[in-house]
């Protein structure tokens, strides 16, 4: 028998929306009846997702191939797109990008009913953002999530672009074919945030270096989307310029990407060590490093 | 659930329709090949409770059996809150509202989990070393997180969290202290120090450690107790006796108890102020010395002996509460004490003192209150459900664990973490605990407290199905951890 979508309030008034491998932390401000406003419809939205997207994931589970539309559900057709300008270069499933798609779904659903100053969908980690012009986000930017430790901080205020930031690294839920420990993008939407920051991490690497266990991702998820590819499962320390080196090669990916448009800045951390496309104070957003290691 | 060949499973819990390898889990993390069984990894618990008190826990998809519905006495499952989730603030009732006959009597079980902004734990430590003022601030990770309350029977009490440090403090101190709770009330050991005061590591059902020193016994009484316990065994083999207690010294020729045994006199001075004879307070500073004190050499709360009264080659026995320490001396021609080694027939008096020392252990008790949202997932008339439990017409359980419910208003329970089955303990980032609790009546008595009736399930229902389980469970931290599928 199946679970049903779950719906509940948090004490601090934030909404936690479950259903299967979905978890969807949201939190909104603005008046009270536009809350509750964006709560219903946010709920609204989230209830039917999972199934759609069910109803099309063997498609969404396909290398993406420009210029040709295989999938109709709006959450798919999201996903497609964010993977679309990759596919041409890379490896790469709609599946990529189903967190952030999700994301910007749900807070879709929510800006379009209600009047809101600042919201946000966190879909595990996949963040949607809407800030209006004076509405300022940070985010704690966390290397590797067994230790919890913050290794900076991601500022974003409302008269930048962005509006998505997602974070890939082999420690996540999901497969990663690179190293980094966290690659954090900061895009126009948590879409194409997801799908690049897929990209960037599988980019921070060291091809056949030993220190880099690797199995088929078949043999850990019989239902993965990267078939017989093989994704990272263990690594072994490394040298500082080993390190220095792989992070340079997912740095070289991020500003290419960032030349082309796809996103606004990334985060790079491997083994205690952070690159940034730009850390720069006179945008109107930033990376920057932890003052305080918490 | 489908079970193709080579061990994998279908999951049918969700639509994503998983295929999980045996010791996988499918994509939620939720659900899991466990030896070709698709089970829940946060499971319901039942608690099979036995004859003999002790308890085992089941996995709540493990098959319950025939169930007669007794819920509170021997040998029969009792369908625990553990993961049942909740919602908050309780708009809607509770998860689980069982219905099941207990001698032909139909009864009903609410079953939910709370989340409490208003808890925090009572911890007992068993030592009669200094750990700090009373008032003084506990702290954890440098943050607030309680502090010392009474000294109590051999031993110390703190009180952890509770909505001042859980809430209307800073941030951190919010997120430090709701760890704390969480950890010490799930079983694990917690640093804890105390301003002016001790680092203790506390642990339910383990000895304290205090300054980095285990604690291994209780003392059997204070100083003058003990005298009063042993001055039998010590009559005719030693002349003097000082036990050395922070709390009172008892000296033994002083003592009423030597008294009655005609012990002589042997003109002693203590050090610290006499209470009433052969009583003595604050004989030196509270420490982790001798009985409590911050002495390690005992001579130091020894002033001298009056030559009028005491001789040369007078034995003297100085022992601490636990007989942990004892030093036994002879004066000398000048009355001076000199140390020597200790006969052996006091040396099992000392041995008994030590025998008679029951375990330190670290004592944790959960204490929150059930708030009007709780209740109002239990019945639509919240100040019933008080009155029911205050009339004992309604039990309440926490995981299956008696409680003790407090009089006055609201529904304010304690618990020993120790009877709650494992990690039965959550939180939520608000920050607030997540515990389990249960409240059970008859039918009668539910519908007559404005239950809701029409959410009623039979027990076989909960028993069977593997679904409708309600998940509130937030990630540990909104961290940015992951992308992609």
């Amino acid at each position: 028998m199946r679970d049903a979508p779950q719906h509940a309030l948090l004490a601090d008034g934030r909404l936690h929306l479950q259903h299967g491998p979905i978890d969807l932390i949201i939190e909104t401000f603005g008046a009270d009846v536009e809350i509750i406003k964006a709560h219903r419809a946010a709920i609204r939205r989230f209830d039917p997702v999972l199934g759609e997207l069910c109803s099309e994931l063997e498609a969404l589970r396909r290398q993406a191939r420009p210029g040709l539309s295989v999938v109709s559900g709006p959450v798919a057709r999201r996903m497609e797109a964010a993977v679309v300008p990759f596919a041409a270069d890379h490896f790469i499933t709609p599946m990529a990008a189903v967190a952030g798609a999700v994301a910007d779904a749900i807070l879709a659903a929510m800006a379009e009913a209600a009047t809101l100053e600042k919201a946000y969908v966190n879909n595990g980690g996949d963040i949607a953002l809407l800030l209006s012009p004076t509405a300022r986000f940070s985010a704690a930017m966390i290397g590797d999530p067994g230790k919890g430790e913050v290794v900076g901080i991601a500022r974003i205020d409302g008269r930048s672009p962005v509006r998505g930031i997602a974070t890939s690294g082999r420690h996540g839920r999901s497969f990663s074919r690179g190293i980094a420990d966290a690659v954090t993008v900061l895009a126009q939407s948590a879409a194409e945030a997801d799908a690049a920051a897929t990209i960037i991490a599988n980019a921070v690497d060291l091809p056949g270096h030993p220190a880099v266990t690797r199995q088929q991702a078949c043999d850990l998820d019989p239902q993965s989307d990267l078939g017989n590819r093989l994704v990272t499962i263990a690594l072994g320390p490394l040298r500082r310029s080993e390190i220095e080196d792989a992070l340079a090669n997912g740095l070289a990916m991020a500003e290419h990407l960032k030349r082309s448009g796809l996103i606004e800045a990334a985060s790079l951390h491997l083994s205690g060590t952070t690159l940034a496309t730009d850390a720069s104070t006179d945008r109107p957003f930033r990376l920057q490093e932890a003052a305080i290691h918490a | 659930m489908s079970a193709p060949p080579d061990g994998k499973i279908r999951c049918d819990a969700c639509p994503v329709l998983c295929y999980i390898k045996p010791g996988m889990s499918g994509a939620c993390d939720r659900y899991a090949n466990e030896n070709g069984e698709l089970v829940r990894v946060d499971p319901h618990i039942l608690l099979e409770r036995t004859v003999s008190g002790g308890g085992t826990v089941v996995p709540f998809l493990e098959g319950g059996g025939d169930w007669d519905g007794d819920l509170i006495r021997a040998s029969n499952p009792f369908v625990t809150a553990i993961g049942a989730g909740t919602t908050y603030p309780d708009y809607k009732p509770a998860p689980f509202i069982v219905s099941s006959k207990v001698d032909g009597v139909d009864m009903v079980t609410v079953v939910t989990e709370g989340i409490y902004s208003y808890c925090g734990v009572k911890v007992k430590i068993d030592t009669d070393r200094f750990i700090g003022p009373e008032r003084s601030l506990v702290r954890a990770d440098g943050e607030p997180v309680g502090h010392v309350m009474t000294g109590e029977y051999g031993s110390q009490m703190l009180s952890l969290g509770g909505v001042n440090h859980l809430t209307h403090g800073g941030k951190k101190e919010g997120r430090v202290t709701c760890e704390v709770l969480m950890d010490l009330c799930n079983g694990k050991a917690v640093e804890l120090n105390v301003d002016d005061g001790a680092t203790l590591i506390v642990q339910a059902g383990q000895p304290p450690i205090v300054n980095g020193e285990t604690e291994a016994r209780m003392r059997v009484g204070c100083g003058s107790a003990t005298i009063g316990m042993f001055a039998k065994q010590w009559h005719g083999k030693v002349d003097e006796v000082v036990v050395v207690d922070d709390h009172i010294t008892g000296v033994l020729s002083e003592h009423q108890a030597g008294k009655m045994l005609d012990i002589r006199e042997t003109g002693i001075r203590m050090k610290g102020r006499r209470s009433t004879p052969g009583r003595y307070f604050h004989v030196a500073q509270p420490g982790s010395g001798w009985g409590g004190t911050d002495i390690t050499d005992p001579l130091e709360i020894v002033a001298g002996f009056n030559p009028d009264k005491a001789w040369p080659g007078m034995t003297l026995l100085m022992v601490s509460t636990t007989g942990e320490q004892h030093a036994f001396f002879r004066l000398d021609e000048r009355l001076n004490p000199v140390e020597t080694p200790l006969p052996a027939d006091l040396r099992r008096s000392v041995e008994l003192i030590s025998e008679n020392c029951e375990p330190a252990l670290c004592s944790v008790l959960f204490m929150a209150g059930a708030g009007g949202s709780l209740r109002a997932g239990v019945t639509e008339n919240p100040v019933r459900l008080t009155r029911s439990v205050k009339d004992a017409l309604t039990t309440v359980t926490a995981g299956g664990a008696p409680v003790y419910v407090w009089p006055g208003g609201g529904i304010t329970f304690m618990v020993d973490v120790l009877a709650l089955p494992e990690n039965a303990f959550g939180y939520v980032p608000t920050p607030a605990l997540v515990a389990p609790i249960e409240f059970t009546m008859t039918l009668a008595d539910y519908a007559a407290l404005g239950g809701h009736l029409d959410h009623i399930r039979p027990l076989d229902d909960i028993l069977d199905e593997e679904s409708g389980r309600q998940v509130t469970q937030s990630p540990a931290i909104t961290a940015l951890r992951r992308a992609g599928a």
